[in-house]
């Protein structure tokens, strides 16, 4: 099962002298399972990119196949394509409108054409995936608080079972632990669901920490498409189009600058502890060793941090401005207790 | 597609009708519509018609910008003009089965035809040429003297002003809101009237509650920087009229004399 | 007396059911005191929900203390006299930069304060002229506040409450809908406004990174200060935060990692310079030999 675009063009105002490419020669393929994240400034297209996976944008040229099938072949069957991949946009909270949150949710399953009795099923299923319990069901989604509100609107598009989850900054206007949560519960459905999952982000932090694939877009291209570490190798370029690494790709390659044997390909801040502690001839701190290199579990998220922009550089004088300090992306993997508070 | 609707439709050029006080070309597209509508000899037409001209030529806006403004209103036109055509008694010049036309019918249809085109292209002129913000400062000012009866000028026009900074964006959130639906799989655009009707719901709902979340958010934010109503508020663009207003003033009044006068004297 | 201050402040959230009877009451602010020297730029961090909103409504005058005072330059939020008064010398940005604008071009909305105030007609374009300049607005002055970025909004709306002449603005999140550059103009503009204008910033924000150029820092959690310090003290207590939601910046995080394995780095670091410092010498005197090969 796959999405794969081949020289996906989409063009506003074709033909007059405001024509722009939103999309240029998109040519991408997202395999089952994975877990991409989908990075570029504002107005790079990642956001065009994303509505045309699901059919809500149709591209000007190019062909874009769900699972092998054209889906701009005549009488396909374009609905069905929605409830397969789903798509929570930016501030998904907006799109609410039911009286309660439990029949909020089972609007998706419901123009599926589900019977009751499955509607009722899914709802309670994907209420249960975001940490929603009975209590809230027949609360007004008004009133409950931004985070909870997100995860109800998430809830609703996990009710229609969609193979591939697109989420456009799901973490948006969210504090630390609002941001937390939502990661982890996608994280989860990740690992346990095998749901393939882009997650279109402006931190650099969250998708080093989640994510097996980085794809980079600028001016409606697709710039870079690779692993995270591989990416942020190229720290120098993303920050030439508005985006940065995490501060840890800063911290790595100045070390290197000063002649210490650092991988550079280090992006959380337990890699970068473990192996300065190993240069040193220390022993990481147990536990925390094995878990650190894998996806675990929402703890204490990097932040929706502050990029460095294109003009910073990655010379040190120009990080000590305060704008310049991404947070942290530290995860005390071994301390549940207080992820269990969470919950 | 919603996008798409722009409101108006100002063209930003220098030219002296733009400088012109927007209570002077409110004044005057209104007076010219009288005129219109005291017209009935070939004339009186000509005469609107070389006015007409005179405006458009000095607005500095292209004609093809004018006249697409008529292609909202061409169906309009079309069967006002068959109406009056086939459907005014009189002496027939042409006659196929049922249809008739008659010398009083074209007459009428030409006319017609005329006002409304004239009236589209006249009131064009005006919004070409006038930003809505000073469309409202115009009317805030012009019914100024309506305060002293209890009509809350004031509070109208900022009403006005708020709208158009809003409506593009609450349009931007209803496409946004129908796209995040359709990903839910709601459809907008089959089933018959009631079910139409009833698939609004999703999309109207949130979308209220964004404007009401807008204006509460909005209310805030004008109280915050001491807004309190219009008492004691000074501008920061007043109007003043310029000798070209005074000229203008007396051209538009004279050309409205004129066909006045073609009117009861010819 | 610093220009704004808190005694013993608390707020009630009092909900009402559909025939106005009294529902319930949730305490936003409970006992909270605080005293802002004038000139200051101060972070106030919390989690959503830890009071900090409330607060910052409290010192523009929106929200009246339900117990307790608050002074602004010596003026009670309470006396009804005053409001127009406090609200002019304690401005106010909000979260949502869509929300905020009322003027249909740049330049009308950043007159709209003036006007209100009865300011001059010649001196609101002086003030408009002179605010743009500040927040480095001017060359879109005649643009619609709908073809700008979130960022460039938000600066538009700083500009708007530097035209009525402040002498303090209260920022509440002004970030926390703006993508990273955006986030950055902002927080740069304000520092501008702070060092060149001697404006007293108060920033709102649950960003950890935009309080560490502030020369005091305030963590709220359930309407009250739970910390109070300079940014290198605040920071150097990871573990402390993180019991009230928040998280330290990344290299913050790593040297307190370090810290805590032994290494002898300083807690509570800012920079990467600062981390860079210390760890440096350290790590190229402490390399094992097989690691130096």
């Amino acid at each position: 099962m796959s999405i794969k675009a081949v020289n996906l063009c989409h063009v506003y105002g074709q033909g007059t002298a405001l024509e722009q490419y939103a999309l240029k020669n998109v040519n991408l393929e997202i395999e089952d399972g994975q877990f991409i994240g989908l990075i570029g400034h504002t107005g790079s297209g990642k956001s065009t990119l994303i509505q045309h996976f699901n059919g809500l944008l149709r591209a000007t040229s190019g062909e874009l196949y769900y699972n092998g099938e054209n889906i701009y072949a005549p009488g396909y069957d374009m609905k069905k394509l929605r409830s397969k991949v789903g798509l929570v946009f930016q501030y998904p909270e907006h799109q609410l409108f039911e009286v309660d949150v439990f029949s909020d949710v089972c609007f998706g399953p419901r123009n599926q054409g589900l019977s009751e009795e499955e509607i009722r099923a899914r709802a309670v299923e994907a209420l249960e995936q975001v940490g929603l319990d009975e209590s809230y069901y027949r609360q007004s989604p008004f009133e409950l608080s931004g985070g909870q509100k997100r995860r109800v609107a998430i809830a609703g598009v996990l009710a229609m079972h969609p193979e591939v989850l697109i989420l456009d900054e799901p973490t948006a206007g969210l504090d630390p632990k609002g941001r937390d949560e939502i990661l982890g519960e996608i994280e989860k459905l990740h690992r346990e669901r095998h749901m393939t999952i882009i997650l279109v982000s402006h931190s650099m932090e969250d998708v080093a920490r989640y994510a097996d694939r980085l794809i980079v877009m600028n001016r409606g291209e697709k710039m870079f498409d690779d692993t995270p570490r591989n990416v942020f190798r190229h720290y120098k370029e993303l920050e030439a189009i508005g985006l940065a690494a995490p501060q840890v790709t800063y911290i790595v390659q100045a070390l290197r600058k000063e002649g210490i044997p650092i991988d550079d390909s280090l992006i959380t801040v337990e890699e970068a502890r473990d192996a300065i502690l190993r240069l040193v001839g220390k022993e990481p701190p147990a536990g925390d060793e094995l878990q650190a290199g894998e996806k675990a579990p929402a703890e204490s998220m990097p932040p929706v941090g502050e990029e460095s922009g294109r003009s910073d550089g990655a010379e040190a004088e120009d990080e000590s401005g305060a704008s310049g300090v991404p947070d942290a992306a530290g995860a005390e993997v071994s301390d549940s207790s207080e992820q269990e508070d969470r919950k | 597609m919603l996008r798409e609707i722009t409101l108006g439709q100002y063209y930003p050029v220098d030219s002296v009708l733009h400088r012109m006080d927007p209570r002077t070309k409110l004044l005057g597209t209104l007076l010219f519509i009288i005129s219109l509508f005291c017209t009935d000899s070939f004339l009186g037409y000509g005469a609107a018609a070389l006015f007409l001209a005179v405006t458009i030529k000095l607005s500095k806006v292209p004609f093809k910008f004018m006249v697409r403004g008529l292609k909202a209103v061409l169906v309009l036109l079309l069967i006002s003009v068959s109406f009056n055509l086939f459907l005014t008694p009189g002496t027939a010049i042409f006659q196929l089965g049922f249809l008739k036309i008659t010398w009083e019918g074209l007459r009428t249809a030409v006319f017609m035809a005329l006002r409304l085109v004239f009236l589209v292209l006249g009131s064009s002129v005006m919004t070409l040429t006038t930003t809505p913000n000073e469309l409202t400062d115009g009317l805030e000012k012009g019914l100024g003297f309506l305060k002293k009866v209890g009509v809350p000028v004031h509070e109208v026009a900022m009403m006005m002003s708020i709208a158009l900074r809003f409506i593009p964006i609450l349009i931007e959130e209803a496409d946004k809101i129908m796209k995040a639906q359709m990903a839910r799989g709601a459809d907008f655009e089959s089933g018959n009237l009631v079910h139409r009707a009833k698939s609004m719901v999703p999309l109207l709902v949130p979308l209220f509650i964004s404007a009401f979340r807008r204006a509460t958010d909005l209310a805030m934010a004008m109280e915050a920087r001491c807004y309190r109503g219009g008492e004691g508020r000074t501008k920061m663009k007043p109007l003043h009229y310029q000798r070209r207003d005074r000229i203008a003033q007396i051209v538009i009044l004279c050309y409205l004399a004129v066909i006045i006068g073609m009117r009861f004297v010819l | 007396m610093g220009i704004i201050k808190a005694v013993n402040l608390i707020f009630d959230y009092i909900r009402r059911d559909e025939e106005e009877q009294v529902e319930g009451v949730d305490r936003a602010l409970d006992g909270l005191n605080l005293d802002i020297k004038e000139g200051s730029f101060v972070a106030i961090l919390g989690h959503n929900g830890s009071g900090k909103s409330t607060f910052a409504k409290q010192v523009n005058g929106i929200l009246v203390p339900t117990e307790g005072t608050v002074l602004i330059s010596g003026m009670d939020t309470s006396d009804e006299e005053r409001i127009w008064d406090i609200r002019r010398t304690a401005g106010m940005v909000f979260q949502n930069p869509d929300n905020q604008i009322i003027g249909n071009t740049v330049e009308e909305d950043v007159g709209f304060g003036p006007e209100n105030l009865g300011v001059p007609t010649e001196e609101i374009w002086k003030r408009v002229d002179e605010s743009l300049e500040a927040v480095g607005m001017t060359a879109y002055r005649l643009k619609s506040p709908n073809k700008l970025s979130g960022g460039q909004k938000q600066r538009v709306s700083i500009a708007g409450v530097m035209a009525m002449k402040p002498k303090c603005i209260i920022l509440d999140e002004p970030t926390a809908m703006l993508d990273p550059n955006g986030r950055k103009d902002v927080i740069r503009t304000v520092h501008d406004l702070n060092r060149r204008e001697k404006i007293t910033v108060l920033l709102i924000t649950h960003y950890m990174e935009e309080a560490v150029d502030a020369d005091r820092v305030i963590v709220m959690d359930g309407g009250r200060v739970v910390m109070d310090g300079t940014p290198r003290e605040i920071f150097s207590r990871v573990k402390e935060l993180k019991t009230y939601s928040l998280d330290v910046p990344q290299v913050t995080e790593l040297a307190d990692e370090l810290a805590e394995a032994g290494l002898p780095i300083t807690r509570g670091v800012l920079t990467m310079d600062e981390l860079l410092a210390e760890l440096v010498p350290y790590m190229k005197e402490h390399m094992t030999c097989q690691s130096k090969q």
